[in-house]
């Protein structure tokens, strides 16, 4: 890899940490003493995806305009990754009329047909959609694909294994890609699910499955790249699984007491490990680090301040857009 | 007054040539498929076949594989890969074979087609058209007998469909097809024309040659009168219009039919005025009674102004068991002619 790709795959991962802690920090605000999950500036459910962010810069990096991409219910990091207008989809968040839904979908339903970008909050019923966009690309004779992204616990859903067929059928330019942090909420994925790698399940279907351990990023680039070009070139789809973590709760409120392994979490995280590499290869030092970090917390803090000065929605509007 | 002179049929259509609804829905698609490229249609079963109850005859022949294109028994993947490819702005006809499959696949249908151009504040759209047969009446039993169009109709976010005669089901094919919404276009397999079942006569009619839109929320006063207004749709049509010749021979009864057509939108105003006139409202639907269009009329009714009946309204429809599978047990359940005769001279008197 040249140094200019790893300093991106770097920079992309410190915008979405900025970027999901800054969310940490306004969904918390407003919510003491008593945290009240429907309460605050950012009400609802919050799956905030610190850890995960090696997956979605190392796929989306090969991606382009024109490229699709469907996100599961924890969708920050890959909406960034893939270039979701940062602005909107923090005023989505904030449930305000100058999101990407005007406030009616939320975090888990973040729409951006600019950068073909959509979301499912319903464990790998994203994956179908994709498929779908694929077969258009292809019936198009565009060298566009797709990307599905969805979770471990995901690779056990009905809706997983009728995908993997169909697109491995069709051969569509779509490729699968499993983020495995151990957990489905509580459940620990040897308690759900019966072989070690879900990319073994790619054999099931006759297309190349590959699992990435140690939540390398640069692993994810190369591995994401092959898998990217051979659906491009009509090669058909691929599957990679990605082991990762997830640094922080299922989501904002999990007492997380099921998860034994929390003590060690903070020694997985990711982006320190990453960072200690590129300096130890000369590709980053303290100057560029601290220079990374400043750009990414002053975009982060535009969109807050974007989503905040967004109007909310007027009631009478509740409504609006059923229909076309 | 005859059905098929119904309020359905455009002012252009030559009385002579006849299809079966199943020749006329294909004739839609098919019209359709020549004008925009972007329509394909995708199910199990739709390609040489031809659909099971006939609904793309024809087409495979005409449009070939890479565009009548069968799937595999995944009703989730190639449903949702119908949501996707509408999203990048084809517009597929997806066939869920029969109406009772949906539990394999509502999640695509409800969550995802039905959801994502209001959870995009209207930036996305998912122009596809999902085609089922529904119904029962010849014993297939509990779990390929239902109509269903109810539970549709009761999740926002799709419209509706459920013609009744061939003219009106080319129409409002071409009509979804062009339409920015999901449609579930319901048919009834009792008014296909099948070579295979019993069915009404009125099963082929009189369909024009070039394409034509029926307007999708727009009922159909399929016969008038002034007694009692019988509100339903599908091949119920059908028998009401049957009941509704026999009464005014035998009793000088004048039933007035109302076919709704769609679901969604419901054309609330038909009915009102239907009601105002008569006095006297009787629903035939031959989905569940409770919780579904059934209850719906009867709620327009009361919301607007109760006083507009003069009679307790009536329903006739299947009673909430699931649909039986021996002949008399099932006819028992269906809302066939003699169930809704009773129920109109009950209203009337007669």
């Amino acid at each position: 890899m040249d140094d200019k790709s790893r300093l991106e795959l770097y920079r992309v991962m410190v915008l979405i940490r900025a970027y999901e802690e800054a969310i940490l920090r306004e969904y918390h605000a407003d919510k003491k003493p008593a945290f009240d999950i429907g309460a605050g500036l950012i009400p609802g459910e919050m799956h905030l995806s610190a850890g995960q962010e090696p997956v979605a810069a190392g796929v989306c990096a090969h991606l382009r305009a024109g490229d699709a991409v469907t996100a599961p219910h924890r969708p920050h990091h890959i909406a960034i990754a893939h270039g979701v207008d940062l602005d909107k989809m923090t005023a989505e968040i904030f449930g305000r009329e100058g999101g990407l839904g005007h406030g009616r979908g939320g975090h888990m339903h973040l729409f951006d047909p600019a950068v073909h970008f959509s979301c499912s909050g319903i464990i790998a019923e994203g994956l179908p959609p994709a498929l779908g966009q694929a077969f258009a690309f292809q019936r198009r004779g565009s060298d566009a694909v797709a990307v599905a992204f969805t979770g471990e616990g995901a690779a056990n859903q009905g809706a997983f294994h009728e995908s993997l067929n169909l697109a491995a059928l069709w051969k569509l330019p779509v490729v699968f890609v499993v983020e495995d942090n151990d957990w489905a909420i509580s459940v620990p994925r040897e308690a759900s699910t019966a072989i070690a790698s879900n990319a073994a399940r790619a054999a099931a279907y006759g297309i190349p499955g590959q699992r990435i351990e140690d939540n390398d990023v640069e692993a994810v680039y190369t591995a994401a790249g092959d898998a990217v070009a051979r659906a491009r070139a009509g090669g058909g789809p691929a599957l990679l699984e990605v082991h990762t973590v997830r640094l922080w709760g299922h989501f904002e409120g999990d007492p997380q007491a099921y998860r034994p392994d929390l003590a060690e979490v903070p020694g997985r995280d990711p982006i320190p490990a990453y960072e200690a590499r590129l300096t130890e290869a000369g590709v980053l030092d303290a100057a560029a680090v601290s220079a990374i970090r400043a750009e990414a917390a002053a975009r982060v803090a535009k969109a807050v301040e974007f989503a905040k000065a967004s109007p909310v929605p007027a009631p009478e509007t509740a409504r609006d857009y059923v229909f076309a | 007054m005859s059905a098929t002179d119904s309020a359905a049929r455009p002012a252009s259509a030559p009385a002579g040539r006849r299809l079966t609804t199943a020749r006329a829905i294909a004739e839609g698609i098919a019209q359709e498929m020549e004008r925009d490229p972007g329509v394909v249609v995708l199910g199990e079963d739709v390609g040489r076949y031809g659909g099971i109850f006939g609904a793309t005859g024809g087409l495979f022949d005409r449009f070939g594989a890479e565009r009548v294109i069968d799937t595999p028994i995944s009703e989730t993947a190639f449903i949702g890969l119908g949501v996707g490819a509408a999203v990048e702005g084809m517009r597929p006809v997806v066939e869920l074979m029969f109406a009772d499959f949906f539990g394999v696949a509502m999640d695509q249908i409800y969550n995802h087609m039905a959801k994502i151009h209001f959870e995009s504040g209207g930036n996305v759209r998912v122009p596809m058209v999902l085609m089922m047969a529904a119904g029962g009446g010849y014993s297939d039993a509990g779990q390929h007998s239902q109509c269903l169009w109810g539970t549709f109709a009761h999740l926002p976010g799709m419209k509706v469909v459920v013609p009744s005669n061939p003219a009106d089901a080319k129409g409002l094919m071409i009509s979804a097809i062009r339409d920015d919404n999901p449609v579930v276009y319901a048919f009834h397999k009792g008014i296909m024309g099948l070579p295979w079942m019993a069915k009404n006569p009125r099963s082929a009619g009189p369909v024009p040659q070039e394409p034509y839109e029926t307007p999708i929320g727009k009922a159909a006063v399929a016969r008038e009168g002034r007694d009692a207004t019988v509100v339903t749709v599908s091949l119920s049509v059908h028998h009401a219009l049957d009941v509704a010749d026999q009464m005014a021979a035998e009793h000088g009864v004048e039933l007035e039919v109302i076919d709704l057509r769609s679901l969604v939108p419901l054309d609330r105003g038909t009915v009102l005025s239907s009601v105002a006139k008569t006095g006297r409202l009787l629903i035939v639907d031959e989905d569940y009674q409770s919780f579904g269009m059934s209850g719906e009329i009867v709620a327009t009714v009361a919301e607007t102004d109760p006083g507009l009946l003069r009679m307790p309204a009536r329903r006739v429809a299947v009673p909430d068991v699931p649909i039986p599978y021996a002949r008399p047990l099932e006819q028992a359940v269906l809302p066939g002619p003699e169930r809704i005769r009773a129920a109109a001279r009950n209203l009337v008197g007669v």
